[in-house]
């Protein structure tokens, strides 16, 4: 039954596509998104982003300012005249941001929204006027501010096309120039790259496919379309490449979707729809996002946390073989381990039964133990290696601290158990070529003596 | 900027020898908000010497460096590499900024950041190709980090982000090399892989100037100083420069007059940060 629902109304979308009028708007915002997504990484890297809202918002009195002009002059309301107004408040909005930080000295962020408020504001005054003069009051023009996908034509579509075009043209032919501007000013500077018109063509692009989306997604909400692909993109790359290409994906399949539901509900507007599609998919990638993504890096969390344990288990184990008098002189020569009561870790480690219980099953199924549900445990060979390797590192960190800290021996013990963890091949080369000359004994004696049996006793 | 041969009187007289001098610094003063951070600086560095550029927190050695590679405007003076204005010889330097002056987020890898420097021969729309790919390996390999080639590069240590900074300033294949605080917060045996660097950069017969900090490792890193504070308190063989005498006129605590009187022009202009 609620799958039948649904059916149907998947069938009522592929219904819309049928319309020509759909498939016009459809193709016009899924370009934009492209257009829009390709940018907004730059946008994104560069930190212009707040810069891209102003100029949004401060293109809506040329919008108003056009309508006035073509009317005066006789003229019907045509679409290249809006859209010119548009783009001239809104680079006069980007002129006016450099001129109140770099003249008047104020900061960029007061800068940014005197710009974005006072212009935003100039254009709602405009358009009271613009709707008291006759034949003003249907002029469509409200559809700048929130976005009315279906009023597009064959012509936005080809503005779209060509403006997606362009950005398409410019990322594959100066990408490098780009990147280079976003990563590091400086160096492009000093290579002479002219980083302030590379700025220009980046913010000029930017405004182009702000006047384009006005139509589709309106002045207010076209920032997050510059925006929110890129960002969600940022959750499955470190590659600007396959950034750049994502992003662009996501732009479009958010405005293609949010064209479709806002035309098969009717009244939906198509600006908010697009937005919140794109919110959608930047959830999806917040969570699922391969490389950023919380779920990814928290299972890596998991599985670290879990080799920690797996470790300290092993270096437990052969304490407590050395304990027992269970470890020749060269550890190296032992082969394989007596068994032990799982008990016997409890007094090493603040672990639960439970929870040795689970580690012995995990590190049996990996081949360093034998357990198989009796109260002792065995290492393998393998394991015993593993284990031999673990505790060097964990003595040589100590007998490190002991003599280069004012740690005391318990301190060294447990900060060593931390430390343990991270270090790297360097180190420990660095650590044995100072701490332990000696080849045949590899393994460093406890500096805490063996009759110590619990770690609470230490300090 | 004049050029030498028309600059007349004192400078003819240098100018025949002048092609061969990595750099030449004439009675340059740059000023921030009218405030001096450099004043009337005037150098003469040897060629194939390693420079230790050394002053107090604010003295202007960064400004120094940027000056000289046209990143600030100058208010007098010139600055001639290797005879000509820095922008018509940029291909015979490399500058090394700061390393906390990028975003180390960013999406790149260690290669994608050491190709950066094969940029500028490039030139517009060229991508870097495979001779590209070979030089900055090779570069990489120079300090040490080769492995790391793939590696991105928000998961570098502050150590292995100054090798990369350095792999890509390497790749420039430079005459003159300009390194802004190299040394800061790296580990020890990064520390030795500059020292290596610097010492092989010599041997190549290149220039080197490296803004330093720690003055203990001066005397054993560079055999050229260059003591400022906004001024150029002392320049000359490091056996020479380094002395009691002229490191007390570099650090010496109080503000001095010349100081104050630059403030006070900063503040006559309204005090604007």
């Amino acid at each position: 039954m609620f799958l039948q629902r649904w059916a149907s109304q998947i069938e009522q979308l592929f219904e819309l596509l049928r319309d020509y009028n759909v498939r016009i708007v459809l193709l016009g915002t899924t370009l934009l998104g492209v257009a829009a997504g390709l940018i907004g990484v730059y946008l994104l890297l560069r930190r212009r982003v707040l810069i891209g809202d102003a100029i949004s918002h401060a293109t809506l009195p040329g919008v108003a300012l056009a309508y006035l002009w073509s009317t005066s002059h006789g003229q019907e309301k045509s679409l290249g005249v809006l859209l010119c107004g548009a783009a001239i408040s809104g680079a006069l909005g980007g002129i006016a941001v450099l001129l109140l930080r770099h003249v008047a000295k104020l900061r960029e962020d007061a800068a940014l929204g005197i710009v974005l408020s006072v212009f935003f504001g100039a254009g709602v005054a405009l358009l009271t006027v613009v709707q008291r003069i006759p034949g003003g009051e249907s002029t469509g023009l409200e559809a700048y501010i929130y976005g009315k996908a279906a009023a597009m034509t064959p012509q936005d579509v080809w503005l779209s096309a060509t403006a997606s075009l362009v950005v398409l043209l410019t990322v594959g032919l100066a990408g490098k120039e780009l990147r280079i501007m976003c990563f590091d000013a400086q160096l492009a500077r000093s290579q002479g790259w002219p980083v302030l018109s590379l700025d220009g063509l980046l913010i000029g692009l930017v405004v182009g496919v702000t006047i384009i989306g006005l139509q589709a997604v309106g002045l207010i909400l076209m920032i997050a379309l510059l925006v929110v692909p890129a960002s969600s993109a940022r959750f499955w790359t470190h590659n600007l490449n396959a950034l750049l290409v994502i992003s662009a994906l996501l732009g479009a399949v958010s405005c293609a979707s949010g064209t479709l539901l806002s035309a098969a509900y009717a009244g939906l507007p198509s600006g908010a729809i697009i937005v919140l599609c794109g919110c959608f998919l930047f959830m999806i990638s917040f969570v699922f996002g391969t490389q950023r993504g919380v779920l990814w890096r928290q299972t890596r969390i998991w599985a670290l946390r879990r080799e920690q344990d797996q470790q300290h288990f092993l270096r437990a184990a052969y304490e407590v073989l050395e304990a027992r008098g269970a470890v020749p002189d060269n550890p190296a020569e032992l082969r394989t381990s007596q068994a032990f009561p799982l008990t016997a870790l409890q007094h090493r480690r603040d672990w639960s039964l439970g929870h040795i219980r689970r580690l012995a099953r995990q590190l049996t199924a990996a081949n360093l133990v034998v357990y198989s549900g009796e109260p002792t445990v065995q290492l393998t060979p393998r394991g015993l290696l593993q284990a031999l390797a673990s505790v060097r590192d964990h003595r040589l960190l100590e007998k490190y601290m002991l003599s280069e800290t004012e740690a005391g021996v318990g301190e060294a013990d447990r900060e060593a158990d931390y430390l343990e963890h991270g270090l790297q091949p360097e180190h420990l080369a660095e650590l044995s070529g100072t701490l332990a000359p000696d080849p045949t004994k590899p393994v460093l004696p406890s500096p805490h003596g063996l009759e110590i049996p619990s770690r609470d006793t230490e300090s | 900027m004049s050029n030498v041969a028309t600059n007349g009187g004192s400078a003819g007289a240098i100018s025949a020898a002048t092609n061969a001098r990595p750099l030449v610094i004439r009675e340059v003063t740059v000023a921030y908000q009218r405030k001096p951070v450099l004043l009337n600086i005037v150098l003469d560095i040897p060629a194939g010497s390693l420079v230790g550029l050394v002053g107090p927190n604010g003295a202007g050695k960064s400004t120094l460096l940027k000056a000289i590679i046209d990143m600030v405007p100058l208010i007098s003076g010139e600055v001639l590499v290797f005879g000509k204005p820095y922008r018509r010889n940029r291909a015979r330097v490399a500058y090394v900024p700061q390393r906390e002056t990028v975003d180390w987020d960013f999406p790149a890898s260690v290669l994608d950041v050491v190709l950066m420097g094969t940029y500028g021969q490039l030139g517009w729309f060229r991508r870097a190709g495979a001779k590209q790919r070979a030089a900055a390996m090779q570069a990489l390999k120079k300090m040490g980090i080769e492995h790391l080639a793939d590696r991105q590069i928000s998961q570098l240590s502050g150590g292995q982000q100054q090798r990369t900074f350095l792999a890509r300033a390497l790749v420039q294949q430079a005459d003159l090399y300009l390194m802004d605080e190299p040394f800061a917060a790296v580990d020890a045996a990064t520390e030795r892989a500059i020292v290596l660097l610097l010492r092989q950069l010599q041997s190549e017969k290149k220039t080197t100037v490296v803004v330093h900090h720690d003055l203990h490792t001066v005397p054993e890193y560079f055999d050229y100083l260059v003591l400022l504070n906004t001024r150029v308190v002392a320049a000359g063989a490091t056996q020479d420069v380094f002395t009691e005498n002229y490191l007390q006129k570099t650090y010496g605590g109080k503000l001095t007059l010349l100081e104050e009187v630059g403030e006070a022009m900063r503040l006559r202009d309204g005090g604007t940060p």
